[in-house]
């Protein structure tokens, strides 16, 4: 049966325009916050201004209908509060002089108030992001921050995703606007020297959230997956914001390329599914060309000597390989091999080193992979890491050396964390045991490394 | 943050003589815009005429093509987008705003729907 809006009842009327302005608020909140930021210099202030103006709709829209630009109407009067009260500063400023008592700081002038242009909005939003991101932050309030000014999250949302307690992402969002406004924290975008690092921290805060999401095994909390989500669409405003930064559009392709595979990394019973075993008809070929273009976007973009792809890009064009293959055997392993050669000169670490021992392995035969594993099994770093022994049982699996397999995969079921995934390390260990049976089946390798 | 496929529905036998006006194209290429620019928009095109397109049937076991234009059906689709929104209501309200780019002596109805998976 239809339903025909506007509803005849009258509560119903209310509720719908209620979800309206709701809405309508979650989608401008960050523009909000960033354009009364630039007038108040502090984001805990804003945030409440703007929550004043959702406020001020609520109570005024219901009669008087919804404004033709519902979004201007929200902006313009956060702003008017933003500078009343700046005003009300600047007085009581005057008066505090005059009574002769210095002032810790100098007030922010606001001049007259013109609608903003876009182009001036984008650029709030950017310093936003800069401050949401700021390394004064904790990387745990740094991420809380981001999803709430820039995802427009509830606090209840973000604690769910997080698996924290409220209370606890509540206060460190608290925590987090008053370090902000105590180390008197610019609202800028960086230029110059610590730009490269700023920057790296937005990324790394998209990165993570998107991580966290995709960690999440399917269950009956739909949240923590939709943290993907949230985190593809931060990284898609940012390229729209950052055009010319090359591993802005590098993340997004990483994300993109990700995202296109949700559906099949788990199977009917919610146990993982390794990159061999997914059914690629079903990767989504629109993330998937959308990946392809923001990679192509990072090429292009890339600083020179051309092609230098920074670390984002350098994972977005090992996940591009594995999108280009129809299938597994045909998976392009002397690329890959040499993007993670490429990866692990950017940007070292014992992960990346594993994975591109995985490439080897597939690309120039088990032995030469075996020799980068064992290299790796004094790291400290991968002490607990289930997935060195996972990967070394399967190359020794692979050369007949059963036994020693065998022992591998119980090691690192004993490491894992996830109960699936321990299951899939026990049989795989048994099967060592049962004789020639399932053939060599390689391991997923670390998580949002490209493969 | 599901994904929705908004189809424009229009009536092709009372469209406006020459398609959107220039004014109109400014709008929406600027609420297009807008809408990619916050992240949400992934595709979106206009569809040629039903003249030049062709339905195929499948019923009790056998196919049958017909050539447009398909005069009967008094709306048909001319154009989509495919967008990523938080909830359907956002999707609804980014809807309303590209409706709203056009001139009054439009009709038109859009259809949002969720997408599965």
């Amino acid at each position: 049966m239809a339903v025909s809006h506007p509803p005849e009842h009258p509560r119903q009327a209310a509720q719908a325009t209620r979800q309206a302005i709701e809405t309508v608020f979650r989608m401008e909140s960050p523009r909000i916050i960033a354009g009364v930021t630039r007038i108040v210099r502090d984001v805990g202030i804003a945030e409440e201004l703007a929550q004043d103006a959702l406020v001020a709709a609520l109570e005024q829209w219901p009669a008087q209908g919804v404004p033709d630009n519902p979004g201007a109407w929200l902006m313009a009067t956060a702003r008017n509060r933003a500078v009343d009260l700046v005003r009300r500063r600047e007085r009581y400023a005057r008066k505090l002089a005059e009574v002769g008592r210095d002032l810790e700081t100098a007030p922010a002038h606001a001049g007259p108030l013109e609608p903003p242009d876009p182009d001036a909005i984008d650029d709030d939003l950017l310093r936003l992001v800069f401050i949401a991101c700021h390394p004064v932050l904790s990387t745990e309030a740094r991420v809380a921050l981001t999803l709430r000014l820039l995802g427009g999250l509830s606090t209840a949302e973000i604690a769910r995703a997080m698996l924290a307690p409220e209370p606890t992402v509540a206060q460190r969002i608290v925590r987090a606007k008053r370090t902000l406004a105590a180390r008197a924290v610019a609202f800028e975008v960086p230029y110059g020297p610590d730009r490269a690092a700023r920057l790296g921290s937005v990324l790394e805060v998209i990165y993570l959230i998107f991580n966290e999401g995709y960690a999440a095994t399917a269950g009956d909390d739909l949240v923590r997956p939709a943290l993907c989500e949230d985190a593809l669409r931060l990284a898609r405003v940012l390229t729209a914001l950052m055009p010319e930064e090359s591993e802005a559009h590098g993340l997004a392709a990483l994300l993109e390329l990700q995202a296109s595979r949700t559906t099949t990394r788990t199977g009917p019973a919610g146990e993982p599914v390794l990159l061999r075993d997914q059914s690629r008809a079903h990767w989504n070929q629109m993330l998937v060309r959308r990946g392809f273009a923001a990679l192509a976007r990072a090429q292009a973009t890339a600083p020179s000597p051309a092609g230098a792809l920074g670390p984002y890009a350098l994972q977005a064009a090992i996940a591009a390989c594995h999108a280009h293959a129809h299938s597994y055997e045909e998976t392009d392993w002397q690329q890959i091999a040499a993007l993670y050669g490429l990866l692990a000169a950017r940007a070292p670490s014992p992960v990346v080193e594993l994975n591109r021992a995985v490439a080897v392995a597939m690309a120039q035969g088990t032995e030469a992979g075996l020799v980068l594993v064992d290299a790796l099994t004094a790291e400290p770093v991968l002490k607990d890491y289930h997935l060195l022994p996972s990967v070394r049982g399967d190359l020794l699996e692979r050369l007949g050396r059963t036994d020693e397999a065998h022992a591998e995969f119980e090691r690192a079921a004993s490491l894992a964390r996830n109960e699936r995934e321990r299951e899939l390390l026990l049989a795989r260990a048994a099967d060592c045991w049962a004789g020639p049976g399932r053939g060599a089946r390689p391991v997923e390798s670390a998580p949002c490394e490209g493969a | 943050m599901p994904r929705y496929l908004t189809m424009i529905r229009i009536d092709e036998n009372n469209a406006p003589e020459g398609g959107p006006s220039p004014e109109l194209q400014e709008r929406m290429g600027a609420l297009l815009e807008e809408i990619t620019r916050a992240g949400v928009m992934l595709d979106t095109a206009g569809l040629r005429p039903t003249s030049e397109g062709t339905r195929v049937t499948w019923d009790k076991g056998e196919l049958s093509t017909t050539d447009g234009p398909f005069t009967e059906t008094k709306e048909v689709i001319g154009g989509y987008s495919i967008c990523q929104a938080k909830n359907m209501a956002e999707a609804v309200e980014w809807t309303k705003r590209f409706l709203k780019t056009h001139e009054d002596y439009w009709t038109i109805t859009a259809e949002v729907r969720e997408i599965e998976g």
